[in-house]
């Protein structure tokens, strides 16, 4: 009969988000891996993580647009549509990021300096914990739509962003000292290459800024 | 009289293709929450809706079934020609079945209640007269089915903020369910027992004074919250589950409760919506067997009993298919929001049978989970379903007032 009890519902995008912020991450994730086998000079290898890292982020914005559909104004929901689609933009933004830095570094088979290999390798670690901190976070939106955005589940989620906070300011300085070591060397690389590695350091840099950005855009669903 | 046998057979056979659809379509929404959320399997639900279906109807169906069986047509009317309202019944009934068929090929969401209330003011208005349309009770009738939705939707709004307040919201959720949600069991217990005791079982020879009444459902209540309590603390956490989602456990305790509420709503359900089918059905037997249009006879208990019996042929058959399929569908309903919205449902019903109103039970539980919606308890919900329930409130009654003029003006041509 046209179930009337079944179709009052619509599509929860909750599930959804989650597990598009989940594939999000598992993109940024690859990074630590890929720079590994740059720094080692392993062409071959590379490639397969950027291969990875493509597929993950094609997976990400197709998942993006099945959400997009999925969300009429027809859709009565305890936090505002668009807020949710603002999250949502976020999230892919951290995987977008991933694919331009491998892209980059795979096209131009970029050399990072021995002398600066450790920093940054630490550096990029530390952009893919953030993301996953962001991915922490975005996996309690299930128990915040139970609790209705109140309670001790707030406290929870509360505490998992300030500690994304923590790991984004870390990253914001590990940036600056990172920048501060090529400083020191850049004068023994050829010019086009230190401009590369400086972009490079900053587009993964803005992998933390977007998941500091999931974190902000899920306190504004908190305070509602 | 040959003729009255051909119109008991008739009513019959149309009455219990009625309560068949009805307990195909309808009863899902009573029991695909606790199916869906693994409280019960489908044999088990099938079982308890069965059994409370039929109660409700026996019990506490007695009058609604009085209403649309002689409170809608004026029967002092008709005393020169009885059989105008044998014609009528019979054409309701058959306009109401077509209507819903029509409206489940289409996937129109539509209400049997406004569908055979709609069917017999058209025969009545058209067929015999304006003034022969009871329009006081019509109006009452007409009037509850806008506030049975709403009442279900602040009944189910409070409750499912208490629910938030008191446990989701809390350190320890788990803790405070297995404290509260026994409290939740009784009260679901005892709205449902007393209502019932109170107003609705007249029909049954059982009239039972104030004080023992409170007295009863008090004791019915406190019993099935022990039983409840029992199998509360019987539930453990898992660990593993618990990682996952972490109300998993604390919903496994208001799985206990929904058992409780999809009893209740299984039970007033029947007490309503036995009455579409079997109301039209009742009003041709007096009519048939004594030849007049007797306001006074009794209502017969096995009337109702077939109707009940139809109702549970009709769940076991294809009822279990709907439940499954709508099971799957209403995910969001967790246990800890569809008891609240089964639980303002199924006493604002039983409130509407016991005072004999027709309403749809259907509605009211839509309008107890749109309640718990407003109470931020929904992920999602389409509000173009809602638009479509409007207007298919608009356009049944009319469409089943239509069919069944036409129905009337055949019958009255063809039988004798």
């Amino acid at each position: 009969m046209g179930n009337m009890l079944a179709n009052i519902f619509g599509t929860s995008p909750v599930q959804p988000l989650v597990n598009h912020v989940h594939i999000s991450y598992k993109c940024v994730r690859e990074l630590d891996g890929f720079f590994v086998a740059v720094i080692k000079g392993d062409w071959d290898s590379a490639v397969e993580y950027r291969n990875r890292i493509t597929g993950f982020e094609h997976e990400a914005d197709d998942l993006k647009k099945e959400i997009r559909l999925h969300l009429p104004k027809s859709l009565f929901m305890p936090v505002p549509r668009e807020d949710l689609l603002e999250l949502l933009l976020v999230q892919d933004k951290m995987a977008n990021r991933a694919k331009d830095v491998s892209g980059i570094v795979l096209g131009r088979k970029m050399h990072i300096p021995p002398v600066i290999a450790a920093e940054f390798q630490e550096f990029v670690k530390r952009n893919v914990d953030a993301s996953k901190q962001a991915r922490k976070s975005v996996r309690e939106l299930d128990e915040l739509f139970t609790s209705g955005f109140r309670g001790a589940e707030v406290s929870l989620v509360e505490s998992l962003l300030e500690e994304l906070d923590a790991i984004e300011t870390d990253t914001d300085d590990r940036q600056a000292a990172l920048r501060a070591s090529l400083f020191e060397i850049e004068n023994e690389i050829a010019p086009v290459d230190v401009m590369f590695l400086y972009q490079v350091i900053e587009l993964i840099g803005e992998i933390a800024d977007m998941a500091e950005r999931v974190g902000r855009r899920l306190e504004l669903l908190l305070s509602h | 009289m040959e003729a009255q046998y051909i119109y008991i057979g008739l009513a019959a056979a149309f009455g219990l293709f009625m309560a068949w659809g009805i307990g195909a379509n309808d009863v899902a929404n009573a029991m695909a929450t606790s199916v869906g959320s693994k409280a019960l399997t489908i044999k088990q639900a099938i079982l308890v809706a069965a059994v409370f279906e039929f109660l409700g109807a026996v019990l506490a169906g007695g009058a609604v079934t009085s209403t649309i069986r002689k409170g809608i047509v004026d029967a002092d009317l008709l005393v020169n020609s009885p059989e105008l309202l044998i014609y009528g019944m019979l054409a309701s009934l058959l306009a109401a079945g077509t209507w819903l068929f029509i409206a489940s090929k289409n996937g129109w969401p539509v209400s049997t209640t406004h569908s055979i209330v709609g069917a017999i003011v058209g025969f009545a208005a058209v067929g015999i007269g304006i003034e022969a349309v009871q329009w006081e009770q019509v109006a009452t009738i007409v009037v509850s089915w806008i506030v049975s939705p709403l009442t279900a939707g602040l009944i189910a709004f409070l409750i499912y903020l208490s629910v938030q307040r008191l446990i989701l919201t809390q350190e320890d959720p788990l803790t405070q369910a297995k404290r509260y949600v026994p409290v939740y069991i009784f009260f679901a217990g005892f709205t449902i027992t007393l209502v019932t005791l109170l107003k609705g079982l007249k029909h049954v020879g059982l009239d039972l004074s104030l004080t023992n009444s409170y007295l009863l459902a008090t004791g019915i209540a406190v019993l099935i919250a022990i039983v409840g309590f029992i199998f509360i603390q019987r539930i453990e956490p898992d660990p593993k589950a618990e990682q996952k989602q972490h109300f998993h456990t604390v919903e496994r305790v208001f799985a206990v409760l929904m058992v409780v509420t999809a009893c209740g709503m299984a039970f007033a359900h029947g007490s309503n919506d036995v009455a579409n089918a079997i109301g039209p059905l009742a009003a041709v037997i007096s009519v048939a067997r004594s030849g007049i249009v007797g306001a006074e006879s009794a209502l017969p208990i096995w009337v109702l009993v077939i109707g009940g019996g139809g109702i549970v042929v009709g769940l076991a058959t294809y009822g279990r298919h709907v439940i499954a399929t709508v099971g799957e569908k209403i995910t969001q309903l967790t246990p800890s929001r569809g008891f609240a919205a089964e639980l303002a449902a199924a006493t604002t019903i039983v409130i509407a049978s016991g005072t004999g109103i027709p309403i749809s039970t259907t509605h009211t539980l839509v309008g107890a989970v749109l309640g718990v919606g407003l109470a931020r308890g929904i992920e999602a919900i389409d509000l173009r379903v809602v638009g479509r329930i409007f207007v298919s409130w608009v356009v049944t009654i009319p469409a089943g007032a239509f069919l069944a003029i036409i129905f009337f003006f055949i019958l009255k041509t063809v039988l004798p």
